[in-house]
């Protein structure tokens, strides 16, 4: 299994956080060594928002992610932050009814997934974070499809159970969800 | 709590503390360390035990003095500004000897500063803080499993030495979520025979003061007290080495300026150099030991710090000024890269040039 | 036959108070409320900064000597580490309503169920007489050599009428030493203010209008008279708040 290493940005109320754990939730659900970590601050309140986010089959180092292998950008200004950190071949999945523009680099993946106009035909408006997932679990294989139900589970909280389908729905949208990873060629390495 | 959980790092020193037999915190809101405060508010009155919001930091840390006083396990946290103000009941548990846990999730300074994390609150909590000669048992986890296991240990360490305990935390490591267990052996606390407790009318008054207005008896009880601390320094010092055998090339670190340096270590050693890590799990008493083995063998020590360089000053003392010391800093709330260590531990070995 | 004898939970020891002091007779006072109430062996006292500060040495149940102000805070630890005990401050004017009126208002709206004596003298005593947060206008202190000017520090604060306005307290009441029969009503306040903590009803609070002939500059006499002349027309004496009897009278 491959390391990775996940930058989640957007604005607050996006559910970036929430994605953010789901992932975690996953990975320590397959024994592997997880970290997340959020930004704080102000910031949060109507702002930008991201979290980083590893899974690892070995121990982590700095749970602070400098050179994603994976990038979840849900508006623009997180991708004119966060593009030119993504690793040499790494994946950029942005949401593309939210952000206008393409990837500039020629050196890693651009993958284009409408999550939000999705969700709003879906009638599950605020799960494309969700869809954004399921698309990256698709395309990266970072977690087993199997663990997708028990890692929601987990990180819905009990009081908001009623919100399991919904979640769900949107994963498997993302799953299903057929792209084109666009990029000039490159070997794409997972470590990083 | 034996299973495996997802928590953040403030979470879990609130667990641990619970699971340490800590049922009265008291505290005032300050960013990055309310989890704390919302996880007492939440449990406490679950267990039977004490959560205040108090009227601010100087209230909260004399509810705390009162609480040790009667003999109870008790904590406070807070994040840099208000451990200033927490100061002076610092002094005072320390000139009670009495043990309590602190908490400080540190963040940018000076004064108000910014709430990014930061490790600038070094002096301020290993060289006492408050007014007067006296220590505070420092701990600086480095994950959230070690918020949780140095806050058990904090609380042990406290009653053994009758001191307070400080978890030297910060913004980073108290809100990264990663994986945590609470399987700990939990020592049944001391008899406080000196505690406040009410004398039954079966012996006499006791006394918690740090008034002593006898210069003769107040050195004395100083001198005892640091020869207590004599006793810690050499009983206590905890410190991880990584790879430090055979490097030509050591990077001392604490909390999450040593996780972000073992990325560096671990690339170095991939590119071929012989690079370690350093990591004082306690801050005090600092671990003078390993930092002194490594005379002789290391060519060059980089310090990493959130601060504009304040445990370089140990790490000199400690090798007296023998190994080339380079500092590899940030301030205000920034993290140094991995790749900017990298870069520092490649100069190093190089042999560059090295202003010490 | 009534012999005088020293209360059990007042130690043999001499106390460093001033002649004429009032501290001795409040002291005193509280003594006797820890054996009338047989609670001194569960008793834990508070001491704060300033002329009580040896407190600890006085009085034979458990004591914690606080920091300057913060004695509600200790006491409101204490309590809620174990509320069986009987937790009682002991403050002057200088700590309870200068530097530590932040503690003393939110133990009082807390409702902490803590007693708290409060000795209002109107100066800083063992600092050597300096001018204290309740110093009388015109008051000359040390540190308001010409007299206290309101327009350049204020008026004297007024704590049991400003704690009266609180929801939270139970029991307010201003009484002085400056004479036999007023001893007597300040013991009954004093007592009530134990009682109430021992029946769970929470922050009580007593100020006792004292005399410090040091620094006041005159003999005990003249102090025990100045208490009637100057400082009661601005500290009027009585019951600022008593919510348990106002529940009953309703």
């Amino acid at each position: 299994m491959l390391d990775y290493g996940f930058v989640i940005a957007g604005f607050g109320g996006q559910g970036l956080l929430f994605a953010g754990k789901f992932l975690a939730y996953a990975g320590l659900l397959e024994n592997r060594e997880v970290s997340w970590l959020p930004s704080y601050g102000p910031e949060m309140r109507g702002g930008t928002a991201n979290c980083n986010v590893i899974l690892s089959d070995g121990p982590i180092g700095s749970p602070i992610v400098s050179k994603p292998n994976v990038l979840m950008v849900m508006n623009g200004p997180s991708l004119d932050r966060y593009e030119n950190s993504v690793y040499i071949g790494g994946r950029a999945f942005v949401d593309s009814t939210l952000v206008t523009r393409k990837i500039v680099r020629d050196d890693i993946y651009g993958i284009y997934v409408p999550a939000t106009k999705m969700a709003d035909e879906m009638g599950i408006s605020g799960l494309a974070n969700m869809i954004l997932i399921g698309s990256i679990i698709r395309q990266t294989k970072c977690i087993k499809e199997e663990t997708i139900v028990e890692a929601l589970k987990k990180v819905i909280p009990a009081s908001k159970a009623n919100l399991f389908d919904a979640n769900y729905k949107a994963v498997r949208a993302g799953l299903d969800y057929e792209v084109k990873e666009d990029s000039y060629g490159n070997d794409i390495r997972h470590d990083w | 709590m034996s299973e495996k959980v997802l928590m953040k790092g403030n979470e879990a020193i609130a667990e641990a503390a619970i699971t340490a037999g800590c049922r009265h915190y008291f505290g005032y809101p300050i960013t990055p360390q309310t989890e704390i405060a919302a996880y007492m508010a939440k449990r406490m009155p679950k267990i039977g035990g004490t959560f205040l919001q108090a009227e601010s930091e100087i209230a909260a840390i004399n509810m705390v003095y009162g609480a040790a006083s009667a003999g109870k396990r008790v904590m406070t946290s807070s994040s840099s500004p208000g451990i200033s103000l927490k100061s002076e009941g610092i002094s005072y548990l320390a000139g009670s000897d009495l043990p309590a846990v602190i908490v400080n999730a540190q963040r940018g300074g000076p004064g108000l500063g910014g709430i990014q994390p930061s490790q600038s609150d070094y002096f301020q909590a290993t060289r006492g803080g408050g007014h007067g000669d006296y220590h505070i048992l420092v701990l600086a986890p480095a994950s959230v499993q070690e918020m949780a296991a140095l806050t058990v240990k904090a609380f042990d360490l406290a009653d053994k030495w009758r001191m307070p305990a400080m978890i030297l935390a910060d913004g980073t490591i108290g809100q990264v979520m990663e994986p945590v267990t609470f399987d700990f052996d939990i020592a049944p606390a001391p008899e406080k025979p000196w505690a406040t407790t009410g004398t039954e009318l079966r012996r006499p008054h006791n006394i918690v003061n740090s008034l002593c207005l006898q210069p003769e008896e107040l050195e004395r009880q100083n001198f005892a007290r640091f020869d207590r601390y004599a006793q810690v320094e050499k009983e206590e010092p905890l410190c991880e080495e990584y790879l430090t055998e055979d490097a030509d090339v050591v990077v001392a670190a604490f909390g999450i300026a040593a996780r972000v340096s073992k990325n560096a270590v671990d690339e170095a050693r991939r590119q071929g150099i012989k690079a370690g890590l350093i990591r004082p799990i306690t801050l005090w008493p600092f671990p003078k030991a390993n930092f002194a083995k490594l005379v002789g063998k290391t060519k060059a020590i980089i310090t990493v710090e959130l601060s504009m360089g304040q445990m370089v000053e140990d790490v000199l003392l400690a090798t007296k000024c023998r190994i080339p010391v380079e500092k590899c800093n940030r301030a205000g709330g920034m993290i140094p890269s991995s790749e900017r260590v990298l870069r520092e531990i490649v100069e190093a070995s190089q042999g560059g040039e090295i202003p010490w | 036959m009534v012999v005088f004898e020293r209360p059990h939970a007042l130690l043999d020891v001499p106390l460093h108070y001033c002649p004429g002091c009032t501290h001795g007779i409040v002291h005193r006072l509280v003594a006797e409320c820890l054996d009338e109430l047989e609670i001194e062996g569960k008793t834990i006292g508070i001491a704060p900064v300033g002329c009580s500060v040896m407190a600890y040495d006085y009085f034979g149940c458990d004591v914690i000597e606080a920091a300057h102000g913060r004695a509600p805070a200790v006491a409101t630890g204490v309590k809620r580490a174990d509320p069986s005990k009987i937790v009682f401050t002991y403050q002057g004017d200088g700590d309870l309503a200068s530097i530590g009126t932040a503690e003393t208002v939110h133990a009082a709206t807390r409702n902490e169920n803590i007693t708290v004596i409060f000795i209002n003298n109107a100066i800083y005593g063992m600092t050597g007489g300096q001018m204290a947060p309740t110093s009388l206008v015109g008051q000359v202190t040390q540190t308001s050599p010409y007299g206290r000017d309101p327009k350049l520090c204020g008026y004297p604060v007024k704590i049991c009428e400003m704690l009266s306005q609180l929801e939270g307290p139970e029991y307010l009441a201003r009484v002085t030493v400056n004479n036999v029969a007023r001893v007597r009503e300040a013991k009954k306040a004093i007592k009530k203010a134990f009682q109430n903590q021992i029946d769970g009803k929470g922050f009580s609070l007593v100020e006792v209008l004292s005399a410090c002939p040091t620094n006041w500059g005159k003999t005990p006499k003249d102090a025990l008279k100045w208490i009637d002349d100057a400082m009661i027309p601005y500290y009027p004496l009585g019951v600022y708040k008593d919510r348990s009897a106002d529940q009953e009278n309703r």
